[in-house]
């Protein structure tokens, strides 16, 4: 590893295109090819500069890597510390590429203050790096507030007709969650002198003190992931969300609550998530086939998917958190290593996939301007190309072996049924509900006759929006086929956190 | 008392001398030359700043000396807070210049009225015995009351004047009567001398309470909070922008200040009878000014209300009587003297067609209008709503880590959970600015000074957040931390 670069390398990918979106707001709102061409360039300077992550990761190590660490707030000992383990960098490649490929995907279809669109997203996708990589609480909670404020502006400018009650209620139901994981932090600082994440992993607390931060935690993390019953923002969120906002709200966004219980509560407070798992599970379980089945029912593609998203989250909740269940059982954590990797891999492909639907019903939207399912049938006839990547994404999301979708529900299936049958029974579920919603949503809108005009006049997806949902099919399919890399990228900080949450810390 | 020591009252005697300059030289000016009054008035701060910021009085690590048989303190506290009153002044007369301009009412009598007023705030600030404390309340009650009946054409104006006249006299009285309650039982003007008498007493004595009592009147009167905030939004509504600036910025420094000294260097002793009253007076302040903000149309009303809930987090940075408290306190106060300065600079920013902005809906669509400033007025919002990493978020963040420090974690939840309530109304006006169209597409059109101005104190929103390390530290190691 070179040394030197490495030693910043987490700052320039965070504040480059923070930067960057300065340059692009100066481009000015008269010139929105200016800004166009400059986003994707930043964005790509961004992608490529984030390979290192990938290319110079130590595997062996459950180490922080790329640490970089200076005072900020010295009075509070607050650290602008940085760092990523095998649970945050891939998180952060994922950010980096969809951050180009939103900008590619508004290309056409944003065409009012194009400037202000552009640097939005940059501005979300440094942030969103800080919120990955940071190391310090403090910090970490400034880059999860801040990130609100450029989703909130994205939603309420560039979104449908009920935008402003749809962002609002993005805005204040994430905010109210957070706040009180900010008391938690506040708490956990006077208790131990510092804000440093790690160090909090190591801070012996009594169980009565872990279940309140933990159930702070639960406040911000829930609300972000979306868990049952506190999902209810999100499909306004994304049905108003303009399609780059609802891409980034379900392939980034969401994984941020997922990490959030990575990074916080199970480390920091694994007795109380131990003692109560069975809130978490119970959630995960009522979203994966409640919600399954309220997918089922919708009439709009976009809030479909926004249910199905929520159905899929609560895979992750559900492997992360059967890991206590497993390690009583077996008294090993080879079981539940199984879960807590099927969990991550469970939100990479969900990045991918749920990132890949949005975008197609993007590509529907900009034609038709509706994304009501009852407006379309036999697309398939007039757009092919297009009938091909949907289909694909649709399977994808029902979980067909072979793709992404598959690896991560399968691993965390098999993982449940040593914590208890009827966990895996229900899970499984979702491969008859997720298959349900998704084929017949395939069948409704892709394929039969053609039903109406507009989509007779339909033309198939050009270059531009084949390159981005070609990029992400690839994924989709080398992820589904061979997931080792990514296993093995997360292999070694799986095995840490296990190790360190079955070992209690009350005093 | 030696010339030398005088000179630690420099600053005073400077602002004193150039207030009576200005009304003199007023009288031989013509009026196409009146900018020079402006010109002098800026002087005077930034000089005011300078004497300060030299003063050169902490010898040997002395950190306070007390003037004129210790009714005057010079410290740490007073520094930094005549420093930051000193460049929210600057940003005032900046903006009022405008404004004052725009309405035709630029006349001497505001800069000297305003000059009196600020010399009352530093004497606040840095009075150190009952006397020097009502000397400089009265000071800057006097001048603001003529400020806020500025505008001699605007009925609402005299209304306001009058109404905040009376309950302020009102209060004052209360104050009077509590400090000679106070003088009673313990033979003392000067706050250590209180202090050290109430040592003697204990203080459960019954008068002393008496005295405490309408002692945090007073202070509440002058920091506006719920129950004693009735003039808060009439006079923010009333008074021309122009003042309102000031009422809404510099004297909550100086109440800082009055709240700190009182309670802490002459009260001390009776931190657990006072602490339970701020309390109170803290949650209500935040319940009601959140509530109440939501409902208005008005925008200085809904400011006023917001600054309401702002106070009720200074409270609760007082009550835990922590050195951290005090600091936090102050690091709160300054910060909302700043992100204050700068909304009531958009309301003037946005009365430049020469109607005065009133209703939220003139916000409407300013992004299209003029994308820069929507975006500071945007800074200013998130950043009073407490989202990090604007200033405003810091500041919270300070004062409900004194509040969890001292075990007091309901007051924290409270005050949390009020304040996403609040972010709303703040939401509401980015919401304006950004989601809507514009009803009047006239352009913005203000000079560069004004326009200058508030990207400074749009860039010490955003930069004092990201770079809080340095106020914070400032505050904090005013109180020895």
């Amino acid at each position: 590893m070179n040394g030197t670069m490495n030693g910043f390398l987490l700052s320039i990918l965070i504040w480059l295109p923070i930067l960057g979106a300065v340059v692009v707001l100066l481009a000015g709102d008269q010139r929105p090819s200016l800004a166009r061409a400059l986003a994707l360039l930043i964005s790509a300077a961004t992608f490529l500069l984030s390979l290192p992550l990938f290319f110079s990761f130590d595997t062996s190590t459950a180490a922080m890597q790329f640490v970089e660490s200076r005072p900020w707030i010295e009075t509070f000992s607050i650290y602008y510390k940085l760092g990523v383990d095998g649970f945050s960098a891939p998180l952060i490649l994922l950010t980096t590429l969809f951050g180009i490929l939103v900008v590619i995907a508004g290309w056409r279809s944003i065409q009012k203050n194009v400037n202000q669109y552009m640097a939005a997203f940059l501005v979300m996708e440094g942030l969103m790096i800080g919120v990955f990589s940071a190391l310090d609480a403090l910090l970490f909670y400034v880059f999860f507030e801040a990130m609100l404020i450029p989703m909130f502006l994205v939603i309420g400018i560039w979104g449908g007709p009920r935008r402003v009650y749809a962002t609002i209620k993005f805005f204040l139901y994430t905010f109210l969650g957070s706040v009180f994981m900010l008391i938690g932090l506040i708490y956990l600082y006077i208790n131990s002198g510092t804000w440093d994440i790690l160090a909090w992993h190591e801070l012996p607390l009594s169980l009565t003190v872990q279940k309140w931060l933990f159930i702070g935690f639960l406040a911000a993390f829930a609300v972000k992931i979306p868990m049952f019953p506190v999902h209810t923002w999100l499909p306004d969120a994304h049905v108003e969300a303009p399609t780059g906002g609802s891409v980034i709200l379900a392939a980034i966004m969401l994984k941020i609550g997922g990490y959030g219980f990575i990074r916080f509560s199970l480390p920091i407070t694994p007795d109380a998530s131990a003692a109560l798992d069975w809130l978490v599970i119970g959630l995960s379980l009522i979203a994966v086939v409640y919600i399954g089945f309220v997918a089922l029912a919708q009439q709009d593609m976009k809030k479909l998917i926004a249910y199905s998203s929520i159905s899929h989250m609560g895979f992750v909740t559900l492997g992360l958190f059967i890991a206590f269940s497993i390690y009583r059982n077996t008294g090993g954590v080879s079981g539940a290593a199984l879960g807590v990797e099927g969990a991550m891999v469970q939100m990479i492909s969900h990045g991918f996939i749920s990132g890949a639907l949005f975008l197609t019903v993007g590509v529907l939207y900009d034609r038709v301007h509706s994304r009501m399912i009852k407006d379309y049938g036999g697309v398939a006839n007039t757009m092919p190309w297009f009938a091909l990547f949907a289909v694909f994404f649709l399977m994808a999301n029902s979980g067909l072996p072979g793709t992404s979708g598959f690896v991560g529900e399968f691993m965390v299936i098999l993982a449940a049924f040593q914590a208890n049958f009827w966990f895996a029974f229900l899970a499984a579920l979702t491969l008859i509900l997720g298959a349900a919603y998704s084929l017949w949503l395939a069948k409704r809108v892709i394929f039969g006759a053609v039903t109406n005009q507009q989509v007779e006049s339909l033309q198939d997806i050009n270059a531009r929006e084949a390159l981005v949902l070609g990029v992400l099919a690839v994924a989709i399919l080398f992820f589904g086929l061979w997931p080792q890399p990514l296993v093995d990228m997360m292999q070694a900080s799986v095995d840490n956190l296990l190790q360190h949450i079955v070992q209690s810390k009350v005093i | 008392m030696n010339g030398a020591q005088m000179l630690l009252a420099a600053p005073e005697f400077w602002v004193l001398v150039m207030a009576c300059v200005i009304m003199i030289v007023d009288l031989f000016l013509r009026e196409e030359r009146r900018g020079i009054i402006h010109m002098l008035a800026m002087l005077t701060v930034i000089f005011a700043a300078i004497i300060t910021l030299r003063g050169g009085y902490v010898v040997d690590g002395v950190q306070s000396v007390t003037i004129f048989k210790g009714s005057f303190i010079r410290d740490p506290v007073g520094d930094v807070l005549k420093v930051f009153s000193f460049v929210i002044m600057g940003l005032i007369f900046t903006y009022s210049k405008f404004y004052l301009r725009t309405f035709k009412m630029f006349r001497a009598d505001f800069f000297t009225l305003s000059l009196f007023a600020l010399l009352g705030v530093m004497l606040l600030i840095s009075a150190n015995s009952m006397l020097m404390i009502y000397l400089g309340l009265e000071l800057i009650s006097l001048s603001v009351y003529a400020l806020v009946a500025f505008d001699r054409n605007s009925g609402r104006g005299t209304e306001a004047a009058m109404k905040y006249f009376v309950l302020g006299s009102m209060a004052s009285g209360m104050l009077l009567y509590g400090m000679s309650m106070i003088y009673g039982a313990t033979g003392s003007l000067i706050l250590p001398e209180i202090a050290a008498a109430i040592q003697i007493r204990g203080p459960d004595d019954i008068l002393l309470i008496f005295g405490l009592v309408f002692v945090v009147v007073g202070i509440a009167f002058k920091f506006g909070v719920v129950p004693f905030h009735m003039w808060i939004p009439d006079v923010y509504e009333g008074a021309p922008p122009a003042v309102t600036l000031f009422i809404s910025s510099v004297p909550k420094l100086a109440a800082f200040a009055m709240a700190y000294r009182f309670l802490n260097t002459g009260l001390g002793e009776l931190h657990i009878h006072w602490q339970s009253m701020l309390a109170s007076l803290a949650v209500l302040s935040i319940i009601l000014g959140n509530l109440a903000a939501i409902m208005q149309t008005n925008i200085r009303r809904m400011l006023a209300y917001s600054t309401i809930s702002h106070m009720g987090f200074v409270m609760l940075g007082l009550l835990p009587g922590t050195a951290f408290g005090f600091g936090a306190s102050m690091y709160y106060v300054i910060v909302y003297g700043i992100m204050s300065v700068a909304s009531f600079g958009m309301v003037i920013l946005l009365s430049s067609g020469g109607v005065e902005a009133e209703n939220l809906d003139d916000f409407k669509g300013l992004n299209q209008r003029n994308p820069f400033y929507a975006a500071i007025m945007g800074l200013i919002m998130f950043s009073m709503a407490g989202v990090p990493p604007m200033v405003g978020f810091f500041a919270k963040l300070m004062v409900l880590q004194a509040v969890i420090e001292a075990g007091l974690m309901w007051l924290a939840i409270t005050a949390v959970v009020f304040s996403v309530i609040g972010a709303f109304y703040y939401l509401r006006i980015i919401k304006y600015m950004y989601f809507d169209d514009p009803e009047n597409e006239s352009v913005i059109n203000v000079p560069v000074d004004f326009g200058a101005a508030l990207t400074l104190n749009g860039a010490m929103i955003l930069g004092l957040g990201i770079f809080s390390g340095s106020l914070i530290a400032i505050c904090m190691s005013s109180f020895g931390l």
